[in-house]
């Protein structure tokens, strides 16, 4: 997508409503409603910076209980029914509801909209942690028992690297959905980059299509640099064992991965 | 009630835009009332209609696309790259981002939403029915062939039968996540239950209400597909006893 600077912005004129959402995102503007000054990449900037942070500090939290307790279950073989049934429930309730829910009824902000977004991330990398610690090879087990390793190493020395993939691609699709579900910040009164999306009295149709796409560029570039540290993460042994079946990898999106788990 | 929960740089307003009926102190109040509930159920019928019909609509279409590409896909291995990719990145596209991004193209109404929709739908579907499809063993296929089978009937009558359950389980996943994001289609214009939620959105009967309904409509829809999904494998039981 052509994204010029104020030099171009002439030349956008022809992509219709694009281009007039383009030129929103760079350069300020009058405010449909009132005279304040909306748009521009200093205030779009701004709600991207808490757009990101509340993601980011989701995601944290999130990886910081979903993987070492996936890790922990896989390694017990216990909390299948857990470790699996969490994200049928958790696509049950979905985030929009539950931040509904908890404006009603606990209230806004940051905190909130965190919390919601935590909820959100953890059945992805929670259940992928489980059974990426799960499917790894029994002998490779024993062997490290054999050598004398206690459970914590093998847990960290073997089960936490060869699950590595498997991980990376719940973080993958725990980001996404949480990069795509703070957009709906607004409703909780967080000004992430739904802001201008959802204000539309204020911002007007362009501030509308510019935040989506703005919002649909981080999404999309979250997605694919994940996906560069998936490969990079993933040990050297697996990438030769997998390399036959490459092609795999965009199985490894949501949802049910009950093909790996046994 | 917001500010109990300590510093929110961003919750200064309190509920003062409501602006639906005022008549008791629960209602005056925002609170849960089981008496407002009942009276005013009927306002959530229509909308409620239109989230079925923004949840069905879309997951049928998306069925219908999804599964003619995974077929074609299916004899042309090939393609299944592409095609994952592609439905793969309108998967990664936020939803609200999406109904604002087709508006250009197809105006503020029920169908942008429900061209939205059908494009989240896709990639489930799609990659559900190549596992199955994948997953068939290689001896059934090699024993019907055996039987003298074109692939044609290979397909229809032993593959498919025998994915089914990976087909169905996707058709699942794909309703119950079209049902959430159902809930802002109100956003291009669609309706639904989403657009209460939104209206009065500090009003604890309605959130409730209105909330309440969206995880009913998911889990009534779950049901009813795993049933179906329970009569069908019964049938392969049977088959395979």
């Amino acid at each position: 997508m052509a994204e010029g600077g104020s030099g171009v912005i002439d030349a956008l004129a022809f992509l219709g409503d694009f281009g007039d959402a383009i030129e929103f995102i760079f350069k300020e503007r009058e405010s449909t409603s009132k005279g304040v000054m909306v748009g521009g990449l200093s205030e779009l900037g701004g709600f991207a910076l808490t757009h990101m942070l509340v993601s980011l500090v989701a995601m944290a939290v999130a990886i910081a209980i979903a993987v070492p307790t996936g890790l922990a279950l896989g390694h017990k073989g216990k909390g299948e029914f857990l470790a699996i049934s969490i994200s049928n429930v958790g696509r049950a309730v979905p985030a929009v509801i539950l931040l509904f829910f908890f404006v009603a009824f606990i209230g806004n902000g940051f905190r909130n909209v965190a919390f919601v977004l935590i909820l959100l991330a953890i059945p992805p990398i929670l259940t992928n942690a489980y059974v990426g610690a799960r499917q790894v090879d029994r002998e490779v087990v024993d062997a490290a028992r054999g050598m004398g390793m206690n459970g914590m190493q093998i847990v960290r020395g073997v089960r936490l690297p060869l699950a590595m993939p498997t991980i990376f691609a719940g973080i993958r699709t725990s980001t996404v959905s949480v990069l795509a579900t703070a957009t709906i910040g607004p409703f909780a009164n967080l000004q992430t980059l739904g802001e201008p999306i959802l204000s539309d009295a204020i911002y007007g149709f362009s501030g509308q299509l510019g935040g989506a796409i703005v919002v649909a560029v981080i999404t999309l570039t979250a997605d694919a640099g994940i996906g560069l540290a998936q490969r990079a993460v993933t040990p050297m042994g697996i990438k030769l064992a997998e390399e036959p079946q490459a092609k795999r990898r965009w199985m490894s999106l949501p949802t049910r991965r009950r093909e790996a788990a046994t | 009630m917001a500010s109990a929960l300590g510093a929110q740089p961003f919750a200064q307003d309190a509920p003062e835009d409501f602006f639906g009926k005022r008549a008791t102190g629960c209602v005056q109040e925002e609170g849960f009332c089981p008496d407002w509930i009942a009276d005013n159920y009927d306002r959530y019928l229509d909308p409620f209609f239109q989230h079925v019909i923004l949840t069905v609509v879309p997951v049928a279409i998306g069925f219908a696309i999804a599964f003619t590409l995974a077929l074609i896909a299916h004899r042309r291995r090939w393609l299944i790259g592409p095609v994952a990719g592609f439905t793969g990145a309108l998967y990664t596209i936020p939803s609200v981002a999406f109904f604002f991004l087709l508006q250009p193209l197809t105006g503020l109404g029920r169908t942008t939403a429900i061209v939205a929709l059908t494009c989240y739908t896709l990639l489930i579907i799609f990659r559900n029915v190549i596992t199955g499809l994948n997953a068939v063993p290689e001896e059934a296929k090699d024993a019907a062939r055996g039987m003298g089978l074109t692939d044609r009937q290979l397909l229809w009558r032993v593959e498919l039968p025998l994915a089914l359950p990976e087909v169905l389980a996707g058709l699942r996943i794909a309703t119950t996540t079209t049902v959430g994001l159902a809930a802002l289609a109100f956003l291009a214009g669609g309706g639904g239950l989403g657009a209460e939620l939104d209206a009065q959105k500090y009003f604890k009967s309605n959130v409730a209400v209105a909330g309440g309904l969206c995880i009913l409509l998911a889990a009534v829809l779950d049901v009813i597909i795993l049933a179906f999904q329970r009569l069908v494998t019964q049938w392969q039981r049977a088959a395979a006893a």
